[in-house]
């Protein structure tokens, strides 16, 4: 079963910004899946309209088979969301805010607050129970939307670029709390700016920019795909047909051929096999490929904002 | 109502109650005090000099206008600062995530303005029994003019608090028009004491309805008819009540 079907979905911001321009995903029953792309793509926009925070322009949206526009309730009920921002009342305690967050899902107060324990333990905040939301830490605040999100004991968790902000430590130990109820059968999307977490966590990935889905694929998939470049090599002679073993090519025309080259093997095993055959290379350019460009843009963003706490612990 | 809804209706009630009792300094305590001034200075002082109003003592003749504006102003002020701070926190989206109708959060969010304009009325009430013996005429009339005027207001301050971007937003209306609307509803003073011309224009206010409605449930006494008193009610209730619905569907001011 699908949990999670989006077709076509667009949304135009009052004002005119269109930051969706007709999105289509699926993300299957039991995934760990990651949303992945740079700050603006649409990533907060899509996840705002799966949870009913944002209207959408057009397009349709079903969770585990109910449609956002006819079985509302259900849909709802099968999402929990931790959202980019903190969106808690600051003078509750978090106590009164999860055990809320149930009432609003039909939890009666008895259960809400043996769920409460439960997952407060879990990530580590039972001690804090009865402190206002503000005298929390930033980190703290990210595991209180998570408890907050399961208090209704969803099929599928959302989670908004969750480890923002959040030490490498702290960050380990909910990738390792994601991960185990992920086992435990909840779906889990998430939209990070980091490869690597994507990396760690995720089986399936799609890649967002600029409101459109440019990748979707696992995360198998992608590494490989990344794993490879391509070059164009113009070629001197009449009518050259050379042939390279152990890699993929293409003649594009008389004079010039692509190859894939894997990052691992390096141009060396081109270069001689062309030269064996008595062609002549007379240059070579990087063949630009959009996944790339956005893979090194991310890669470079994580890389700054990652770095920074692992020095700080050496 | 199925019990998911009733379960949302009663939490978001709880929330709302538990948000002014933390807060009661601010929320509790100023109208009782106010009110209590307005007995001694008003009552007491001036009112000694001033003799009978409408056949009663002219104590007598304010305590009802008096609970009234207490119950106005908590009721309106409740649900205006609790929503907005709702979206200004964003904790509003707790509620738009969830599978709550509409319709709960909007009883809910009146439930709780409703039950502090309550609690403070029955508080300015208490005091006034320092000052004047109360009567009831007619409890079914008291009860029903409290409790509509008490909707009624939660109801606008939540359109308030929808369209307010600023917290300045949701102080504008009650100082440039409730406040005003109030002082001349009749509280202080009976219609039958103004220039034809002005009792014509006063009848153009809705509060003046409310208060005479809520004081012939007191005393028997009132300057509209009475029916009217309720028609006016009912009325204005359906109107904001649907206003605050649309809004709300529609997603105004909470939903981009
Ligand atoms: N409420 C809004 N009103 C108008 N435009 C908006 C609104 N929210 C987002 N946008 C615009 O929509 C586009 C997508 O924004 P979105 O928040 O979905 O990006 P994102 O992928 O979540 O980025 P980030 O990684 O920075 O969180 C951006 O151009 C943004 O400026
Ligand atoms: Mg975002």
């Amino acid at each position: 079963m699908l949990a999670l079907q989006i077709n076509a979905l667009r949304k135009v911001y009052r004002g005119g910004t269109e930051a969706l321009k007709g999105v289509d995903l699926s993300v299957q029953e039991g995934d760990f899946f990651a949303l992945l792309g740079p700050n603006g793509a649409g990533k907060s926009t899509t996840i705002g309209i799966i949870s009913s925070l944002i209207n959408k322009t057009s397009g349709s949206v079903k969770i585990f088979g109910d449609d956002l526009d006819t079985d509302l309730v259900n849909a709802k009920s099968h999402i929990g969301l931790v959202p980019q921002e903190f969106n808690f009342n600051q003078f509750e305690t978090l106590m009164q805010i999860v055990v809320n967050q149930a009432g609003y899902y039909g939890v009666p107060r008895t259960l809400a607050k043996q769920r409460a324990e439960k997952y407060l333990k879990q990530l580590d905040l039972w001690d804090k129970r009865n402190a206002r939301a503000r005298e929390l830490s930033g980190g703290m605040k990210r595991r209180l939307m998570i408890a907050r999100a399961l208090m209704h004991e969803p099929k599928m968790l959302i989670l908004d670029e969750p480890t923002a902000g959040v030490d490498i430590e702290i960050r380990r130990s909910m990738w390792r709390f994601l991960k185990k109820i992920n086992q435990q059968g909840i779906t889990i999307i998430l939209t990070t700016h980091y490869l690597e977490e994507a990396e760690m966590l995720c089986r399936n990935i799609a890649i967002i920019d600029k409101g459109q889905i440019i990748e979707n694929t696992s995360m198998k998939g992608l590494l490989s795909k990344l794993n490879v470049e391509t070059f164009v090599l113009d070629l001197s002679g009449n009518s050259i047909k050379p042939t390279l073993k152990d890699f993929d090519f293409r003649q594009v025309d008389d004079h010039s051929l692509e190859v894939d080259v894997p990052k691992a093997s390096g141009l060396n095993a081109v270069f001689s096999q062309l030269s064996d055959q008595g062609v002549q290379v007379l240059s070579m350019r990087n063949k630009s490929n959009r996944l790339e460009e956005l893979f090194v843009r991310l890669v470079e963003n994580g890389r700054d904002q990652t770095s920074a706490p692992k020095q700080e612990n050496a | 109502m199925n019990s998911l809804q009733f379960t949302a209706l009663r939490t978001i009630w709880i929330k709302e109650c538990t948000r002014f009792l933390r807060i009661w300094v601010q929320t509790l305590v100023p109208p009782a005090i106010t009110m209590s001034l307005y007995f001694v200075i008003f009552g007491n002082l001036i009112g000694s000099r001033i003799g009978q109003m409408g056949g009663l003592s002219y104590m007598e003749f304010i305590v009802p206008g008096l609970i009234m504006m207490a119950v106005i102003t908590s009721s309106y002020s409740n649900v205006s600062s609790s929503f907005f701070s709702a979206k200004f926190q964003r904790n509003v989206e707790e509620l738009l995530v969830a599978p709550v109708s509409n319709w709960i959060i909007i009883l809910g969010y009146v439930g709780g303005g409703v039950t502090r304009a309550l609690l403070v009325g029955g508080l300015v009430t208490l005091v006034s029994l320092f000052f004047v013996e109360l009567q009831i005429h007619n409890p079914i009339m008291l009860l029903l003019t409290l409790v509509l005027t008490a909707t009624l207001f939660a109801a606008a301050g939540l359109v308030n608090a929808i369209f307010a971007k600023t917290f300045d937003d949701i102080s504008v209306i009650p100082t440039f028009v409730l406040t005003p609307l109030t002082y001349l509803g009749g509280v202080f003073y009976s219609l039958t004491l103004l220039p034809e011309f002005w009792q014509w224009v006063s009848k153009a206010n809705p509060i003046v309805y409310m208060v005479n409605g809520f004081r012939y449930g007191f005393l028997g006494v009132s300057d509209v008819g009475i029916s009217t008193s309720v028609a006016v009610l009912i009325g204005f209730n359906v109107l904001l009540f649907t206003l605050a619905w649309n809004l709300i569907n529609r997603g105004v001011g909470i939903r981009s």
